[in-house]
């Protein structure tokens, strides 16, 4: 799998299948927890050091189960993809490669049983996502954002080490099994800090507020990339980690409500970001912060099965719609700017299509996946008591329906901004890209209406998970389940509508958009100045110590300190001119004679 | 199997004296010669590793001769756990180090590889001594050919930076000798048995008190300046900078290691009472390094420099896993030596290569080499990642389990020391981009030369190990576990209990 390197312009040969062949694997594999059982094969013990002993093993029930047809399903429809959108790149077989490695690692970081593994695959993804974002490695933005990702992880992962060290240090073990069983044995508070260490990685991975500011730079790697990487998979796992892990945060109860409120500003931090954007995929970038805010406020509120399912109809939503994003992107020769782009629906039918149902998913169309997902997890924030975070969230729910609809009609449905030149230029993307995007567009459709129709008991999905999440018995239906349907339908229409208002009246003057109008416009424009912020407050004085720190205390104080010493010593030893010769070997050997004199000094006595 | 540590030890310095014997001139038959050698001697090394008793926690192929009676002088080697791996780690560098020197070193071949091996008898004799006199002959014997490598063969401010090592090491080695002194008449005045035996001496407890703490520290001195522990660093960028390649990898690979391994060996044992008082120093200096060396090598302009800061860092790492007296950090201290060795040997050797093909090692003469030279760009990346930390890689199994025995001991100072993780992937990773990626921005970078089959030989092994370590590390922790549990339960079994 890992061997796409070697025969260059073939490489989809090998990649594509092998994905298609761990597709089926997990298919398998699903089969097998379908009944929620819970398998825990073990390969080779790992890190072996005294009492402390983590093994290379497995843990394997249905949330696994389910995580492995997302990234395996996932990811094989845009390897495909990939086939059609890399198919000129000179670094075809190196795409491929890191993209298997990528697919391998977060594979196992489903499947690792243990937190040590799971840290290890955290980290591997991290390595593939560095590398994949500074794919094109010589525009330098690229780099930089490549690194800026690794490093962002790296804060992120600090804590989540620490958490880790904690966990073993309070329990000695790092099994999830043993772990989830002797955890109610844990004092509270230390179990909020290791949970709340934990869950500054899952900020890191999973782009939450403070540590958001990778997600949108990582939009230079290659649109594909972006959909498999940065919005269905991997920046899902701080998501996973936490509901994997609910037994830990549940125990600490003060971490599951930081766990909450964290994304629910993230959710409406991101949100209104979105709104402004005139980057096609930085509109996406934001929107799939905010969504991530959704699944942690989800699981911070104890909806494990809602936040998982938020979590899978993303994937296909918000993958479909990046996909669709590159399809514009590869039809307008490389053209990202929204700014650019409309008219595109009579040109590039389908991406037109497909492209509308994600966007419709996103924003919460009755009967699409989102809408059920999203319902959920506002059902359980209303149920649960906690009316604020509800109402919070519908306010993200209607910013939500507004930058989805913007996106399309500003993309496909206003009248073309482009030059003649690019006009003339449009096409639509090949069959093995258009494929991905249509099955992409039916599971949107479909699988709300499969799985995520709510009953007394819990929706299908929550029923197939309560193996691994206890499922709280919800009162759904009756006028409350009415009003809270009603609501999600008004912020829709209303965000659909103030959208439509905006833009497709009157023809859009390209030139009005993306220009600060007024200072919270210009806040939003410039993300809250969150960057400029830790440049200045972290990245310049750090940078100033360390240069501090090399040119002068390094040279003059410590190195200033021996040369005096030497000094010192040279100036004693200023009487004893004759014999000084200069030669260090002399100095060497004198010192060797002395020590040898000072043996037989001694012995003497 | 008796005879063969002393086999593995006197192989390259008989070899050297051997190539005396072939004329000058033929400096190719030096080089083959040499690279045979020093071959020979980690074949000889391997059975070492094979025939080792993972669960004996004692010294084995223990070799004991007379030497000098009337001062209890004996010749007496043999190889623990810990040892072991830097032994392996020695003869497994030695060769590649003269296989990358090929055409690097086209002045005084002969006394090159001479030097080269007899440094190397220096070296695996300091690791395989178990008599102090024996042990100090070679720790000073090592310093003359290092002189010679740095002050023969460096750069252009060479003669300083050669002076320099030599008389930092020989001021710590003189208070050590004197501590060692002291060390054999006190013990001989209590026991009435004059030795220099390293398991009696270490048998035998010296009681607390100024006297302990004295010798402690004059031991501590000697090996703390070549780890090098924070403030006694300033002589190690220097050498850095100055030696040839082989110089750098050899003296970051293995002689830093005679610091640490020398806590291990002698201060412990000998001394556990003030390794215990002076503990919280010894996390203070090593977590001072950690952040310390790791911000300096931010922003260095030189990538051996980067290099040579970032070994402060990861021997500060090595430093506090030693003194948390836990398994995991002792475990993890010895084989983050072993990783460091590695790495950072493969971070010196490569940018030995860039360097014989730009004759500079400034970052900012660099830019785009991936689109030049892609293979040597990929296994750069892997060196570095590795240095990083990365797990799958070696310098993550160390570098945790040294966190872990931290976390035992105080978990703010673990903290602290993890904060050095981030910062190691900041000054790597900012490195790796200005020399890597982006457009290639000098002319003469155009034309580079990637790896030549000669440089995947050197390369190549390095990596299997810095995989092998990353996936499957039991292979050499389970040779140091026995051996480190053992010397925490000498070290705290002996010292006298302390009020809490």
């Amino acid at each position: 799998m890992l061997f796409g390197g070697v025969i260059g312009r073939r490489a989809h040969w090998i990649a594509v299948p092998a994905l298609f062949g761990s597709f089926l694997a997990s298919c398998i594999v699903f089969a097998g927890v379908a009944g929620g059982a819970t398998y825990t094969p073990t390969l080779f013990p790992w890190i072996v050091a005294g009492d402390f002993e983590t093994a290379v093993a497995a843990y394997v029930d249905p949330l696994t189960g389910v995580m492995l047809l997302v990234v395996t399903g996932v990811g094989f429809l845009i390897h495909l993809y990939s086939a059609g959108y890399m198919h000129d790149d000179p670094g075809y077989a190196r795409y491929f490669a890191y993209l298997n490695l990528f697919v391998f690692s977060m594979t196992m970081l489903v499947l690792a049983g243990n937190f040590l593994l799971l840290y290890v695959f955290w980290e591997a993804v991290g390595l593939c996502s560095y590398l994949l974002i500074g794919f094109w490695y010589t525009r330098p933005a690229a780099a930089q954002a490549g690194k800026k990702a690794f490093i962002v992880n790296r804060v992120g992962d600090f804590g989540f080490g620490l958490g880790v060290m904690w966990l073993w240090t309070a329990l000695g073990t790092l099994d999830y099994g043993a772990v989830f069983t002797a955890v109610d044995t844990l004092p509270t508070t230390t179990a909020t800090g290791i949970a709340l260490l934990l869950f500054m990685g899952a900020c890191g991975k999973s782009a939450q507020l403070p540590l958001h500011t990778w997600l949108p730079d990582a939009m230079e790697g290659p649109t594909p990339v972006s959909a498999l990487i940065h919005a269905a998979t991997m920046v899902t796992a701080g998501v996973y980690m936490v509901a994997r892990s609910h037994a830990l945060f549940e125990r600490s109860g003060v971490a599951l409500e930081v766990v909450a409120w964290v994304g629910v500003a993230t959710a409406l931090f991101a949100a209104t970001i979105g709104l402004v954007q005139t980057d096609i995929k930085r509109v996406l970038a934001y929107s799939t912060v905010s969504q991530l805010g959704y699944m942690f406020a989800a699981v911070g509120l104890g909806a494990y099965a809602a936040g998982i399912f938020h979590l899978v109809t993303h994937a296909f939503f918000k993958a479909l719609l990046f996909l669709g994003a590159g399809s514009v992107i590869h039809g307008l020769g490389g053209q990202q700017d929204l700014r650019k782009m409309g008219g595109l629906s009579s040109r590039m039918v389908t991406t037109t299509i497909t492209t509308t149902v994600g966007a419709l998913g996103l924003a919460g169309l009755p009967g699409l996946a989102g809408f059920f997902s999203k319902d959920e997890i506002l059902a359980a924030a209303f149920h649960g008591g906690h009316r604020a975070i509800w109402a919070l969230l519908l306010v993200g729910a209607f910013m939500t329906a507004f930058y989805s609809s913007r996106l399309l009609f500003l993309a496909f449905y206003s009248g073309p901004r482009m030059t003649k030149e690019a006009a003339h230029h449009v096409h639509e993307s090949p069959g093995v890209m258009t494929l991905p995007l249509w099955v992409l567009a039916i599971l949107t459709v479909v699988a709300g209406v499969a799985v995520g129709i709510p009953s007394e008991h819990g929706t299908r999905f929550a029923r197939f998970l309560a193996p691994v999440f206890p499922v709280h018995e919800v009162a759904h239906g009756g006028g409350v389940a009415m009003m809270l349907i009603a609501m999600a339908v008004i912020v829709f229409t209303a965000g659909v509508v103030l959208a439509w208002f905006l833009y497709m009246p009157a023809p859009v003057r390209a030139e009005a958009i993306g220009r600060p109008r007024n200072p919270v416009h210009a806040l939003l424009l410039n993300a809250w100045y969150v960057d400029a912020l830790y440049d200045l407050a972290v990245v310049r004085p750090l940078f100033a110590l360390s240069t501090f720190c090399a040119r002068s205390f390094d040279v003059k104080v410590v190195d200033g300190l021996v040369n005096a010493v030497g000094r010192v010593v040279v100036a004693g030893a200023a009487g004893l001119r004759q014999i000084q010769t200069g030669y260090s070997v002399n100095y060497a050997l004198t010192m060797l004679a002395g020590a040898v004199l000072l043996v037989a000094f001694l012995l003497a006595r | 199997m008796t005879g063969l540590l002393s086999a593995v030890t006197f192989l390259p310095a008989a070899g050297a004296l051997a190539l005396l014997l072939v004329p000058r001139r033929m400096a190719g038959a030096q080089r083959v010669g040499a690279l045979l050698i020093a071959l020979a001697a980690l074949a000889l090394s391997l059975p070492l590793f094979l025939g080792f008793d993972a669960d004996a926690a004692g010294y084995q192929f223990e070799e004991v001769r007379r030497w000098m009676p009337t001062l209890g002088v004996t010749y007496h080697v043999g190889i623990d756990g810990i040892s072991l791996l830097l032994v392996l780690l020695t003869t497994f560098l030695t060769p590649l180090v003269l296989a990358s020197a090929w055409h690097s070193i086209e002045d005084r071949v002969k006394e090159f590889v001479v030097t080269m091996l007899i440094l190397e008898t220096g070296m695996v004799g300091v690791f395989v001594s178990l008599d102090l006199f024996l042990f100090y002959v070679f720790w000073e014997a090592m310093l003359i050919p290092m002189y010679f490598v740095i002050g023969v063969w460096g750069g252009a401010n060479r003669i300083y930076a050669a002076v320099k090592f030599v008389l930092y090491t020989m001021a710590g080695s003189v208070l050590m000798l004197v501590a060692i002194l002291a060390l054999y008449f006190q013990h001989g005045a209590a026991t009435g048995t004059y030795t220099f035996d390293v398991p009696a001496l270490a048998r035998w407890v010296l009681a607390p008190g100024l006297a302990q703490n004295l010798m402690f520290l004059a031991f501590a001195f000697a090996f703390a300046i070549k780890v090098p522990l924070f403030p006694f660093h300033t002589w190690l960028p220097d050498a850095h900078v100055e030696a040839p390649t082989p110089g750098s990898v050899i003296l970051a690979g293995v002689l830093l290691k005679m610091g640490t391994y020398g806590f291990l060996r002698f201060c412990l044992p000998f001394f556990p009472d003030a390794s215990l008082a002076f503990g919280p120093l010894v996390f203070a200096l090593a977590v001072i390094g950690i952040v310390y060396g790791a911000w300096v090598s931010t922003v260095q302009a030189d990538i051996k420099k980067l290099v040579a800061y970032s070994s402060v860092s990861h021997l500060g790492f090595v430093m506090l896993g030693i003194f948390t007296l836990t398994q995991q950090g002792l475990v993890g201290g010895v084989i983050q030596m072993v990783n460091h060795g590695l790495s950072t040997g493969a971070l010196f050797l490569m940018v030995g290569m860039i360097y014989e093909r730009r004759h500079t090692r400034l970052i900012a003469e660099f830019g785009g080499l991936w689109k030049v030279v892609p293979a040597f760009s990929a296994l750069f990346l892997v060196v570095t990642l590795s240095s990083v930390g990365l797990p799958g890689l070696n310098g993550f199994v160390g570098e945790f389990l040294i966190l872990v025995g931290a976390f035992q001991v105080n978990r703010w100072l673990a903290a602290a020391a993890t904060t050095g993780i981030i910062f190691a992937a900041v000054y790597m990773l900012w490195m790796y981009q200005r020399v890597i990626f982006g457009e290639v921005t000098h002319e003469a970078n155009r034309g580079l030369r990637d790896l030549t089959p000669r440089e995947w030989a050197v390369l190549v092994p390095v990596i299997v190990f810095i995989v092998w370590i990353g996936v499957y590390p039991a292979a050499f922790t389970g040779k140091t576990e026995a051996s480190v549990e053992a010397l925490i339960a000498q070290v705290q079994g002996k010292a006298s209990p302390r009020s809490p």
